[in-house]
């Protein structure tokens, strides 16, 4: 998906804006009407990560903590909001509690085959945590041109925040803001 | 909109260099798409299409199925027609059971994910190196490749993994044997062939317990056999000659279930604490200094510590083996190919690619990462059956660390050549032009240069902490 948005408008730069000049004049920085839209004109600018927060040992958390280079695109409550979710959804996967131990018995008594056969709760978290990102990413990030990845793409490490630029828009104020995260890299 | 996509659809049929194809083509996917595991950069050995994976040496694993199957063998066929005829007719149904339990529990430990993570992104990387860079003073020589962490009111001190170039989280250890890092790291077992880790752990420590069920179960199984036989008045020689078999079985049993039972000792006991092996053999949590530091994870509650180890909804694997590269990983993937291997991505031709890379970095900086690399290599190379449930074994640990270092040197020594250096080179020019490509996994270069100024300071640290 990435690389798509990186090769996609790369080279015909220049046509692109002679072409759609008059439409992307109007629109400011990085905000898209889709997802589908970010992605084919869209240049990718930087990466941000939301770190792994282990406060409360191993269990899968993210840091609520609101990563400065994100101050203009996005309100603070909407991303905290999001990573709230997400470890609400990690700590459902992984709770210990009446309905595991037994789940943990039974897959013993059978030698764990049952892991061979089913879907294990943990997986069916997974999925509707792939889900609430996709959503999250059309409905919220993609407007604002972020991306969200999901975490198991990255081995649960971090939480990854593509920041997009619009391919045509070359004014004062984006290139300044490509400036500044140029300059942060 | 339809602008854009038409010249999107122009560029797409722009030709691109068309990739060297590898030589089996069995997992091609869509449009030849490759899967990830073809391209996993750990010493691992992948069989059918990724499903089931395993160490690079799968030490003593054959002998152990050997053991087994053989001692099982002997047991259906000399004792169980006897003890049926004279005993009871459950005792070849439990031996049965007992016999499937740990056969499968075995091949589950041996050829399933322990927990690996995966390496971190080029981007990821350099957000790290740009933290680490940042919140060190560079005037006080280089920056400290630790992080500290609070877990429940302690203090807990993550340590930088240069293979993976990531910060490791709490519990997680790299294994020099598989080169990869693995959560919840208990120990390389090369009995079974594998690293012990979060995902594998309760399928290793249902095979040692119904291990030790069974050899017990046939060590007292073939005494009842020949003391009834004994006591017909012919002697124990003679009922040893009527049944060779159990003398074998005998023998076998009569080893193996002192150190088995031993070691399922131990094992219950570090499940009860929520330790890992690795944690008990370094005193992570023994508490140095008068301190009386105890483990932040444990529960405080054996039954709950015991349901958090082997009760929890098993995590997935991070590793993805069988999901397909992204396909603009194809043209770095052929050159890193091109220039290192003979265009094969085989796997022991990966093998010597990891060894390489790993050789560069041994090379450059030789004595500290050798020394300071066993004490992640030393419970790897204790084998489990003569340990004994106390921590201070010294000797053991001293030979174990000793073989470490020697693998480590021989690896360095094969490894280092110039070739490797031009390979280094053309590596890193590679990254710089895929620098924005999701996770190529070869893309060591731009770090390395930096490793042998920073090993010295933290590999130093972590050596007198072992």
């Amino acid at each position: 998906m990435l690389s798509s948005m990186k090769e996609g408008c790369h080279d015909p730069k220049t046509k692109q804006t002679q072409l759609l000049k008059p439409g992307r004049r109007t629109k400011a920085s990085g905000v898209f009407h889709n997802l589908q839209e970010m992605q084919h004109c869209a240049s990718l600018v930087t990466k941000v990560f939301i770190q792994r927060d282990y406060s409360e040992g191993t269990v899968c958390r993210f840091q609520t903590k609101f990563p400065s280079e994100l101050n203009i695109r996005i309100e603070r409550t909407l991303l905290e909001e999001t990573v709230k979710t997400l470890n609400s959804y990690y700590m459902e996967a992984e709770k210990i509690g009446g309905q595991s131990y037994m789940e943990g018995c039974l897959a013993c008594a059978t030698a764990y085959i049952v892991f061979l056969c089913m879907e294990t709760r943990y997986e069916k978290v997974l999925k509707k945590i792939s889900g609430y990102i996709q959503e999250q990413n059309e409905k919220i990030y993609a407007p604002r041109g972020l991306l969200l990845t999901d975490p198991v793409e990255r081995g649960m490490r971090v939480l990854e925040v593509s920041i997009f630029e619009d391919q045509g828009s070359a004014g004062s104020s984006p290139s300044s803001t490509l400036s500044s995260d140029s300059s942060a890299r | 909109m339809k602008s854009c996509d038409s010249q999107q659809t122009d560029l797409q049929a722009v030709p691109t260099p068309a990739p060297i194809p590898p030589p089996h083509a069995a997992s091609r996917g869509p449009r030849g798409a490759r899967r990830k595991w073809e391209v996993f950069p750990g010493k691992n050995r992948f069989y059918c299409g990724g499903r089931i994976m395993a160490a690079q040496q799968s030490g003593v694993l054959p002998l152990t199925l050997g053991l087994i199957l053989v001692t099982t063998g002997l047991f259906f066929i000399f004792d169980c027609p006897f003890l049926v005829k004279h005993l009871s007719s459950c005792v070849p149904a439990v031996g049965a059971v007992l016999f499937v339990f740990v056969f499968i529990t075995l091949l589950q430990t041996s050829f399933s994910d322990p927990g690996i993570l995966p390496r971190a992104t080029p981007e990821e990387a350099a957000d790290v190196e740009r933290q680490i860079d940042s919140s060190g003073d560079s005037s006080y020589g280089p920056p400290p490749r630790t992080r500290e962490v609070v877990i429940n009111q302690q203090v807990v001190k993550l340590k930088y993994c240069f293979t993976c170039k990531m910060f490791r989280p709490p519990r997680t250890s790299h294994c020099s044997l598989c080169d990869n890092c693995v959560e919840r790291f208990d120990h390389h077992c090369p009995w079974v062939g594998n690293c012990v880790g979060k995902r594998n752990y309760r399928f290793f420590y249902t095979f040692i317990v119904s291990l030790s069920f069974l050899t017990s179960f046939i060590f007292s199984c073939v005494s009842t056999h020949l003391a009834m036989r004994a006591q017909d008045g012919r002697g124990l020689v003679s009922a040893l000659q009527e049944s060779p078999g159990s003398a074998v079985e005998l023998v076998i049993c009569f080893f193996s279930v002192w150190s088995i039972l031993g070691l399922s000792g131990f094992h219950t006991y570090l499940v009860a604490s929520n330790l890992t092996t690795n944690e008990d053999i370094k005193g992570s949590w023994s508490g140095k200094s008068g301190d009386v530091a105890s483990n932040p994870f444990s529960h405080r509650n054996v039954f709950v510590n015991c349901g958090s180890v082997l009760c929890t909804p098993l995590p997935p694997s991070l590793i993805d083996r069988r999901g397909f590269l992204p396909e603009e990983e194809e043209p770095a993937q052929t050159c890193c190919t091109d220039v290192q291997l003979p265009a094969s991505a085989n796997n022991t031709q990966r093998k010597v690619c990891s060894q390489g890379r790993k050789g560069l970095l041994e090379s450059a900086a030789p004595s500290p990462l050798q020394s300071t690399s066993c004490p992640q290599g030393e419970p790897q190379t204790v084998p489990p059956g003569p340990r004994r449930p106390s921590p201070a074994d010294s000797e053991p640990t001293r030979q174990a660390s000793n073989g470490c270092r020697a693998q480590h040197s021989a690896g360095s020594q094969g490894n280092a050549s110039s070739a490797r250096h031009s390979h280094h080179k053309s590596r890193m020019k590679k990254h710089k032009e895929a620098a924005l490509s999701i996770s190529n996994p070869t893309s060591h270069g731009p770090v390395a240069p930096t490793c042998p100024d920073s090993v010295p300071t933290s590999r130093g640290t972590s050596s007198t902490q072992a």
